[in-house]
């Protein structure tokens, strides 16, 4: 059976407005890509808005050190393949120099350092635009987010003092020293992101799909044994397990699912019937209820 | 499957939030994880109900004082439709954001509190829908479990609700009445037996059954460029196309069509969506056009067709909606945001304020303040290419935006 993918046309075509207005009303945007399904669709969108000529931006990767082998080999091979420029910035750098502290303990986590990270490249490149794949369906400080989202010097969200958004159009007027973050994505929802990928046949990494892992358990989650990189009790136990990610940031802050989904059709009916939400799996959120919403203010993406 | 995006209204108290935790509640879309943090923190706040609020109010400053600040958006689906609703703020600066949440929704709901009827801000919400000229207006009279679901009091409102209806512009405009309570659940989703004297459809079977498609007037196809793709590669050396999306009608191969302002005609060679080409550009869809003749066309211009031309003129009268807290006074110049065309625009004029309660307008104004809606001249550097907004909602609408903060300040609909 044909499966109705006819919800995603709107969608797909806000998004390709959303991406050409960044080319038209900016002088030096980039791309946000992390090597998630999110960002792996924003490459697509970014290939449809502007055919036959090449995307007009490069793609920035906020490497924390702490990501997936299969991510990383994953962006390599995309960024040859479609001829694209890749911007890599480490947050093993910013901890070299000093500017922010490794965490250390049980949830050690370089998710919030990479921030730090983002604010000093944008500053060295200059960007005035910052694409991202952030969805409102997410978390609910992300609801608030609109398409066009100012950050000022300091690259900081003044969440209470938003712009208002009419209509398609879309305010990118900016003062010197402010950039804004753009979400083209920002109406999609997880399943509808998934949905696109089937459609479109975009390759993702294999993470994403069933594979077997040594994992171990806390606090009800799955976790990639790593030693070097994800913080382990000595009672916590590492077991082979059949698992997929169902989201993919640092190894330390993403758990895995119990999945046998080994292909996409398979993923998009296991996200129509999961009754949990994506960011459930993500430890980040739950340090507590407004935790994406601080990290948010001090400029996260 | 199809898109219907809807907007709120209420003032505080009405339980907007209540009624939209409600919905997500009723139609299994809270995941497992979301409501178990919804009963958790309910418990912690001595509450013997749950309060679905916890599910939209995203911002600490929201849950901390218990009101809505900013519009959230909340996307949930149904076997027939995927729906998005645009929960919007009832307290200050409500014009503001109920305008913006008006301008991308095609239905809006706006909550009565049974026990309190048709007040002053429930004029206000119903004026902003009807100038927005939102299609569908679904009058949610809740807590009618706190007036012991009676019949007299849902028809008093009705009956209330009535007597401004005849003041509309828009009469066009559909509305229809349920009762119901969001914290209870009555008519939500599910149909109450509590209102036995009520034989309409929930709040849920009547967006179900909404055909959303060409919800709005299908008009004249206008194509605002919003960017010129040329690869310079070899494949692809004399391409030049023009990206942008199409409103208000298809554009076809072979169309005969006019490139605003230089009035410069060509045809249509080729529509492309990414590497395919299609016969015809439908509604709303983001296309790259090719033309048949190499015409200097850039961003800000426009095509139409030859046919159908739109008004090309450097002032206009508009209904605007003040946004900012500095004034707008006669004289002021801001930058004019129509579509993806930026000019210079001067106030010429403010004729009068518009008292969007229904209590008529105000002559001799000499500022307009936020939130005010007063109807106004503009001048233009460089003329614009638009329709009226009845006939145009995309055509007929454009932003100001202050050059020195860059923020938007107004939105007008031009008249």
């Amino acid at each position: 059976m044909k499966k109705d993918t006819s919800k995603i046309n709107p969608l797909e075509n806000e998004a390709i407005y959303i991406i050409r207005e960044v080319a038209a009303q900016f002088e030096k945007p980039v791309l946000l890509f992390s090597g998630g399904k999110d960002s792996i669709t924003l490459v697509r969108l970014a290939q449809k808005a502007f055919y036959p000529a090449k995307i007009p931006f490069p793609l920035m990767h906020i490497d924390t050190g702490h990501n997936f082998p299969e991510t990383i080999e994953f962006r390599d091979q995309l960024v040859k393949k479609l001829g694209l420029e890749l911007i890599v910035r480490k947050v093993q750098d910013s901890i070299n120099e000093g500017k922010v502290k490794e965490e250390s303990g049980r949830y050690a986590s370089r998710n919030s350092l990479q921030t730090t990270t983002l604010l000093d490249a944008i500053e060295e490149f200059k960007f005035d635009a910052c694409i991202g794949g952030a969805r409102r369906d997410e978390e609910k400080a992300r609801a608030k987010e609109r398409i066009f989202s100012v950050r000022d010097d300091f690259g900081q969200w003044d969440e209470k003092n938003q712009r208002p958004e009419l209509f398609d159009m879309l305010n990118g007027q900016i003062q010197l020293g402010q950039n804004v973050r753009v979400f083209p994505i920002s109406n999609w929802t997880e399943l509808d992101v998934w949905s696109y990928i089937e459609r479109e046949n975009i390759e993702i990494p294999s993470i994403y799909f069933a594979h077997t892992r040594a994992t171990f358990l806390r606090d009800g989650l799955i976790w990639s044994s790593d030693d070097d990189v994800v913080y382990r009790d000595e009672n916590e136990v590492v077991e082979e397990r059949l698992v997929r990610f169902r989201t993919v940031g640092d190894m330390s802050c993403t758990a895995a699912v119990l999945s046998e989904a080994a292909d996409i059709a398979s993923v998009v009916q296991e996200i129509r019937d999961s009754t949990i939400s994506e960011r459930g799996a993500r430890i980040d959120d739950k340090r507590s209820e407004a935790a994406m919403e601080k990290r948010k203010q001090q400029g996260y993406f | 499957m199809e898109v219907l995006k809807i907007a709120t209204a209420g003032s505080v108290d009405d339980g907007k939030s209540t009624l939209i935790g409600r919905i997500l509640y009723d139609t299994k879309s809270l995941t497992s994880d979301k409501l178990d943090a919804i009963k958790k923190t309910s418990k912690q706040k001595g509450y013997d109900y749950l309060d679905f609020s916890l599910a939209t109010d995203g911002l600490v400053a929201e849950r901390e004082q218990g009101i809505t600040i900013d519009v959230a958006h909340i996307y949930f689906s149904t076997q027939t439709k995927s729906y998005i609703i645009a929960d919007t703020p009832g307290h200050v600066e409500y014009t503001r954001n109920m305008v913006t949440g008006a301008s991308t929704s095609q239905a809006a709901i706006i909550l009565i509190d049974a026990r309190k009827g048709v007040i002053e801000q429930t004029n206000r919400h119903f004026f902003i829908n009807n100038l927005l000229r939102v299609k569908e207006v679904i009058v949610a009279i809740n807590k009618m479990d706190l007036v012991d679901f009676s019949e007299a009091v849902y028809n008093k409102i009705k009956e209330d609700f009535k007597v401004l209806m005849e003041k509309r512009d828009y009469q066009e405009q559909n509305i229809t009445f349920i009762p119901v309570s969001a914290l209870k659940g009555d008519n939500v989703v599910h149909k109450s037996t509590n209102t036995p004297w009520y034989h309409g459809q929930t709040l849920l079977e009547h967006f179900e059954q909404l055909d959303t498609k060409d919800i709005y007037n299908v008009g004249t196809p206008r194509f605002p460029v919003q960017y010129v793709i040329r690869p310079k590669t070899e494949e692809f050396h004399d391409f030049r196309g023009y990206a942008g999306k199409v409103y208000g009608g298809e554009l076809s191969i072979g169309d005969e069509v006019v490139a605003l302002p230089s009035k410069t005609k060509s045809k249509i060679k080729e529509i492309f969506v990414y590497d395919q080409l299609y016969q015809t550009a439908s509604r709303r869809s983001s296309v790259t056009i090719t033309l048949e003749d190499d015409i200097n066309v850039s961003r800000g211009d426009m095509l139409v067709k030859a046919a159908d031309l739109p008004t090309v003129d450097k002032q206009f009268t508009a209904t605007i909606s003040w946004m900012d807290s500095q004034n707008l006074v006669a004289g002021n110049k801001y930058v004019l945001q129509h579509g993806v065309n930026k000019v210079l625009a001067k106030v010429d004029a403010i004729h009068h304020k518009i008292h969007p309660d229904y209590s008529g307008i105000e002559e001799n104004i000499q500022a307009l303040a936020m939130n005010d809606i007063a109807s106004v001249t503009f001048k233009l550097n460089k003329p614009i290419f638009f329709d009226p907004f009845k006939n145009h909602r995309t055509n007929g609408s454009f932003i100001l935006i202050d050059s020195q903060s860059n923020n938007t300040v107004g939105a007008g609909f031009i008249q």
